[in-house]
């Protein structure tokens, strides 16, 4: 994975953290987010958007700094970064979007504790330039942001019978879809449901280990 | 299996070997029967309405077994009468005036979601009736505490609606349910017989209790859950019930109304998420009637016997584990 030849492909490492590494779907990390803000797509949108703004700047940031990080210090200083950048997406939300901070300021700050994001500075940055350490920000935070989108987007269809706030199905909509205990349910199916796709139709030959 | 024998002269199995005619599809079908005085005395206080819900709870899961197992290539059991039982347990479970999607939706709820995702029959950590009515009482809770009053509804098709005891005992107090159905004595008569609002097998104790009494004489359930699963309850109904004082309850209301007796005798009962040591039934039955009266008196919802039930079941491994029975024959680990 550590790719340190000169030629490297961002493409591939847009779409190791989109598909092969999807934060949600396949490493099951950062689950909490995916359930507490996903009852309406624009809430799970935003949030997928702000990390991966915080995922992207994270690497850039820990990728200059990694000949001066100490290997002793290194995750304070880590963590350093991270919750800086978060501060940032936290008060620009705050200041541009302050009625859908209100409803969920809480979950931006828990990205600082995000394992995803620690352990792609840990993994990746630390190891790698710039650019790619840039790209593999990026695709980890489409892979959260897509894995986001599309839960929030069958929880609210559901839940609420509305795409967006607009409301599209008139018929009664199954409300636990949009409480916690359908979070569990929609990201338990969307889980099987992304992995059956990936085994059944990218995947020749026997299933990969996992 | 004759050439098998033939071809295998010495046949290996793993332990039991005492024969027996029964089965698993032998003790759901039983258990099916039992059910049938509950979901008689059900169709004639609430009508064709209630007969064709149960019909359609039914009809649903069986299907959603046989679509799921069909899906999947898995082989189809569903003649085991193990989805005819679910179906059965959660339309006695309903209300009886729900639209026709509810059962459906329940159904396949109960089915697919808490049965055969998790493995199929004999691994599901819940009770499939009992989430199915779970997921329909937090999806729709207007249209799934809408009671009927108890009619001979075939006589009368008009059903008016009304409270049942437990709503009312919940929101006006035990006064109130006395003023409605005169005296002491006519109220517990009126409980026994199923003259009330509520689910569609959960009103008539008679009925309920006579099932009971098949199941016990056919020895497919012990007294361990319903004894200490309707003696705590009780207990706590006596001690708490009253506002106001102490041991000032009255414990009858609370056995004979909601599904205390439906879920004492047919649920929590249920072999494969109940616990399976006795000392262990004893602990999970308590448990049950705890949360039940805790949920009734001070909880939000008038009825705890479901969730109750449900939050048990996930305690059943870890009561296993805790009351493990001493393997034969084998020595007393040595204490250091």
């Amino acid at each position: 994975m550590a790719n340190t030849a000169d030629t490297v492909n961002y493409l591939d490492l847009i779409k190791n953290g989109l598909i092969k590494e999807n934060t949600i779907f396949k490493l099951a990390l950062s689950l909490c987010p995916s359930i507490a803000v996903t009852n309406n797509l624009k809430n799970g949108v935003l949030m997928g958007v702000a990390v991966l703004f915080v995922q992207t700047m994270v690497n850039i940031t820990i990728s200059v700094l990694r000949k001066f990080i100490h290997p002793k210090v290194r995750l304070p200083i880590f963590m350093l970064v991270i919750s800086g950048w978060v501060t940032i997406a936290d008060m620009s939300m705050a200041a541009f979007v302050p009625d859908i901070y209100k409803q969920m300021g809480l979950y931006i700050q828990l990205i600082v504790a995000f394992a995803s994001i620690l352990a792609r500075a840990e993994m990746f940055a630390s190891k790698n330039k710039i650019a790619p350490s840039m790209a593999d920000g990026i695709g980890m935070g489409l892979g959260f942001l897509f894995a986001l989108t599309v839960i929030s987007f069958f929880r609210e269809l559901i839940g609420k019978g509305s795409v967006w706030g607009y409301a599209l199905i008139n018929a009664k909509p199954l409300l636990i879809m949009i409480l916690p205990a359908g979070g569990f349910f929609a990201v338990g199916i969307l889980m099987a449901l992304f992995n059956w796709i990936d085994i059944r139709y990218f995947k020749k030959g026997p299933a990969a280990s996992h | 299996m004759e050439n098998l024998k033939k071809d295998h002269q010495l046949t290996l199995s793993v332990s039991p070997h005492v024969r027996s005619e029964e089965t698993t599809s032998r003790i759901m079908w039983s258990v099916s029967a039992a059910l049938v005085p509950a979901a008689v005395m059900g169709a004639y206080f609430f009508g064709p309405k209630a007969i064709f819900n149960v019909a359609l709870c039914i009809i649903a899961s069986i299907l959603s077994e046989y679509l799921y197992q069909k899906a999947t290539a898995k082989k189809i059991t569903v003649c085991d009468g193990s989805a005819f039982l679910t179906g059965l347990l959660l339309g006695l479970n309903l209300p009886p005036t729900v639209p026709f999607y509810i059962p459906i939706v329940g159904s396949a709820v109960a089915v697919v979601i808490t049965k055969q995702l998790f493995g199929g029959l004999g691994y599901n950590v819940f009770n499939p009736a009992l989430i199915g009515r779970a997921f329909l009482l937090i999806s729709f809770p207007k249209l799934m505490t809408i009671w009927a009053e108890p009619t001979a509804a075939f006589i009368k098709l008009d059903a008016k609606t009304t409270a049942t005891p437990l709503g009312i005992l919940k929101e006006e107090g035990v006064a109130k349910l006395l003023e409605l159905f005169g005296d002491s004595s006519n109220l517990y008569l009126q409980l026994l017989s199923g003259h009330r609002a509520g689910s569609i097998g959960e009103t008539s104790a008679i009925a309920l209790l006579l099932g009971a009494a098949f199941l016990f004489y056919r020895g497919y359930i012990t007294w361990h859950i319903p004894v200490s699963f309707l003696g705590t309850a009780g207990l706590m109904a006596w001690a708490f019930g009253a506002k106001g004082a102490l041991f000032a309850g009255d414990p009858i209301v609370h056995l004979l109304s909601g599904g205390m007796l439906l879920g004492a005798f047919f649920m929590a009962t249920d072999y494969v998420t109940c616990p399976s040591v006795k000392a262990g039934q004893l602990l999970f039955g308590a448990g049950c009637g705890f949360l039940t009266m805790l949920i009734r008196l001070k909880g939000g919802y008038p009825e705890g016997v479901m969730f109750a039930i449900l939050i048990m079941n996930c305690f059943s491994p870890l009561i296993d584990r805790g009351f493990k029975t001493k393997v034969f024959g084998a020595k007393k680990e040595a204490k250091k």
